[in-house]
């Protein structure tokens, strides 16, 4: 992860996100959601982001975004620290970050139209007269694949997979550099989804998007993704470039995942580390367990796990780890 | 389809027309689908093809007053479930076929605990003689808990569903469908809204117990995946039609159907090697639904044939039958 600086898009460094829950005798309660991530994310590149409900995945793209502030750490966007409200943000920056949602049935307002949810984002961040909207957002709906007509259509009366094609046509409005994909194909079915994917793929070589692509479905990850990282209780894991991470997945929770993928063909079969049989559930991010926050779950659990928490290290070029199992050759060395 | 002893349910050219404003809404246009004893059986199918509903009109659980059954048949056990008397149909929901819903959020009620909802259902299914005591019914309860290896199961039992995880709510759901020694669970996509490792783990026990007391099971889910990794056999259902059905190994060697091929080609792959186009078009309205072939109009290879009348389930080789004029 220590690139040159001057292709990163976005960096994001030791941030922290806690939300305060509550008080009890010993202080406040906290909901740690994100606790001291490092990412990184290349011009033109799409970073995966896997995690099960629960994990953080969310709340880094909100903070991103700017729905609310980290705690602690920096995010920097184009070498500008963003990490303040989306309020004091600046419009220009608000333009270059775009964020499509799950659900594109709650994302799009019902009693507009399609062209009054088109038009928002031209007239916040752009000069376009109003007179040029309507041959804009044609050119738009195009480059997703929707007629014209689809303008004086309002959300509820198109399909799921169409829905989501009018959001990503809106985040693709103000000519973003990074648009945030937060499990935009979870809600629908398979061969919706990949129509979807395609063309969100295909937007990306046109114009050199950056994606930041979160996701809980690992077969997808494997084919979209050019780089993969897995959030545990608000922590990455393990971060590798997505063929070797599938064929070569060191994390013990990264092999426990990749064996519960259901899958179609024996090829993939193999692919599939034997030994991982998932147990147990993702504690809660309030009481995180002590030491490193997988080690209740883990099968290869060695006395030092549930003491400290272990460091990140780059156990091959650009594949990083976050487990004690991995750190003890290095010290060898 | 082949006549056997062994045949628990079969559903037999099955239409149910939803009544809405405009008319009816043909959403079940000919479905056949049979299950042996002790047979897993998978219904793959994209939302809105009518699994749900397939799986509603078995029990007769369809919303009341808004349905139309214009033709077919369920038999369970060789009786018309169509025909049976209310009696005989609660006798069949409690005692006879369980349910195990997508979202066990929705499937537990709030305002009771754990202990009062599985032993409701104990106390109405077969396996509670009526002499006796209440006793028996928390050791049932806890019994079942234990074999879908809930932690702490006598605490369980005072619990609210809000206080327990979407895994463990699961759990609970299944012990309850278990917990009335049923002889068919219907799962209705059991993992779908849960997370993969909790997924696998409720699949993994699902096949369990389904093994262990030689229980039928229908396992509803939109995955071709998951479908092959459950069942002994697999139904391919489109807009309310069973278009192909096969046991997974003929059916991912060798699928026939237009719609099988897309859509065993838009599942992504952890092996890697992109994604395929998907498939064009949407699914048909069921106001208005094409004549003959549901498909057709999605179909690369239509034939003037496919828009005359529906096409026949077809038998290409053992154990797999495919519903195309292309055969």
């Amino acid at each position: 992860m220590k690139q040159a600086i001057n292709n990163e898009i976005l960096k994001i460094k030791k941030m922290k996100k806690y939300f305060h829950i509550g008080k009890d005798k010993k202080g406040p309660i906290y909901v740690r959601a994100v606790d001291g991530v490092d990412i990184n994310i290349k011009y033109g590149e799409t970073l995966g982001l896997v995690g099960e409900s629960g994990s953080g995945k969310s709340t880094i793209a909100y903070t991103v975004v700017g729905m609310y502030p980290p705690t602690s750490g920096q995010i920097m966007f184009k070498g500008k620290n963003i990490g303040i409200k989306a309020s004091r943000r600046s419009l220009s920056l608000k333009k270059e970050i775009q964020i499509v949602f799950q659900d594109p049935g709650s994302s799009l307002n019902p009693r507009q139209t399609i062209e009054q949810i088109l038009a928002l984002p031209f007239r916040i961040h752009t000069t376009i007269p109003r007179r040029q909207f309507r041959e804009k957002m044609v050119e738009l709906l195009e480059k997703v694949e929707l007629s014209p007509d689809y303008l004086y259509k309002s959300p509820p009366s198109i399909g799921g997979g169409e829905k989501q094609m009018v959001a990503i046509a809106r985040a693709m409005a103000p000519n973003p550099s990074l648009i945030i994909l937060d499990e935009p194909t979870s809600a629908l079915d398979v061969s919706v989804q990949a129509k979807v994917i395609n063309k969100l793929i295909d937007l990306q070589k046109e114009i050199n998007l950056t994606y930041l692509f979160i996701t809980h479905d690992l077969s997808l990850m494997r084919n979209v993704a050019d780089r993969i990282a897995i959030m545990y209780l608000g922590k990455i894991c393990e971060a590798a470039e997505s063929v070797t991470f599938f064929e070569k997945p060191l994390h013990p929770y990264t092999q426990m995942l990749i064996s519960s993928v259901p899958v179609i063909t024996k090829e993939e079969e193999n692919l599939k580390p034997k030994k991982v049989i998932s147990t147990g559930e993702i504690p809660s991010p309030v009481n995180i367990p002590p030491g490193c926050s997988f080690h209740l779950r883990c099968p290869y659990k060695i006395p030092i796990c549930s003491k400290i928490d272990p460091k990140m290290i780059e156990f091959s070029p650009g594949h990083f780890v976050r487990c004690h199992l991995f750190i003890k050759p290095e010290n060898k060395k | 389809m082949k006549t056997e002893e062994n045949i628990l349910l079969n559903i037999k050219d099955l239409h149910v027309w939803y009544r809405v404003y405009g008319g009816y809404l043909k959403v079940l246009n000919g479905v056949h689908l049979m299950v042996r004893e002790g047979e897993r059986v998978g219904l793959v199918g994209e939302a809105g093809c009518g699994k749900t509903t397939t799986m509603k009109s078995i029990l007769q659980i369809l919303p009341p007053g808004d349905f139309h059954i214009p033709q077919g048949q369920i038999f369970y056990k060789g009786q018309d479930v169509l025909k049976m008397s209310f009696k005989e149909l609660q006798r069949l929901r409690s005692r006879e076929i369980a349910m195990i819903f997508q979202d066990p959020t929705a499937a537990l009620n709030p305002v009771f605990t754990i202990g009062t909802q599985i032993g409701d259902v104990i106390k109405y299914s077969s396996a509670f003689e009526e002499n006796e005591h209440k006793e028996t019914i928390k050791e049932q309860s806890i019994k079942a808990l234990k074999e879908v290896y809930l932690p702490d199961p006598e605490r369980m039992l005072i619990n609210y569903p809000l206080q327990l995880s979407g895994g463990m709510r699961q759990r609970v759901c299944i012990a309850i469908a278990i917990s009335s020694s049923s002889n068919l669970v219907i799962a209705d996509e059991p993992g779908t809204s849960l997370d993969v490792t909790i997924q696998d783990q409720i699949h993994r026990l699902l096949n369990e117990l389904v093994e262990k007391r030689n229980t039928a099971i229908i396992l509803i889910t939109h995955s071709l995946a998951v479908a092959r990794e459950m069942t002994d056999r697999i139904y391919v259902m489109y807009a309310g039609m069973i278009v192909e059905t096969a046991t997974p190994e003929l059916l991912f060697k060798n699928p026939v159907h237009p719609y099988t091929k897309g859509l065993l080609a838009s599942v992504p792959k952890i092996s890697g090697g992109g994604i395929a186009k998907g498939i064009p078009g949407k699914l048909p309205s069921y106001l208005n639904p094409p004549s003959g072939c549901r498909f057709r109009l999605r179909c690369e290879q239509e034939r003037p044939i496919c828009s005359e009348k529906p096409p026949q389930l077809f038998e290409i080789e053992k154990d797999h039958l495919v519903a195309c004029y292309l055969t």
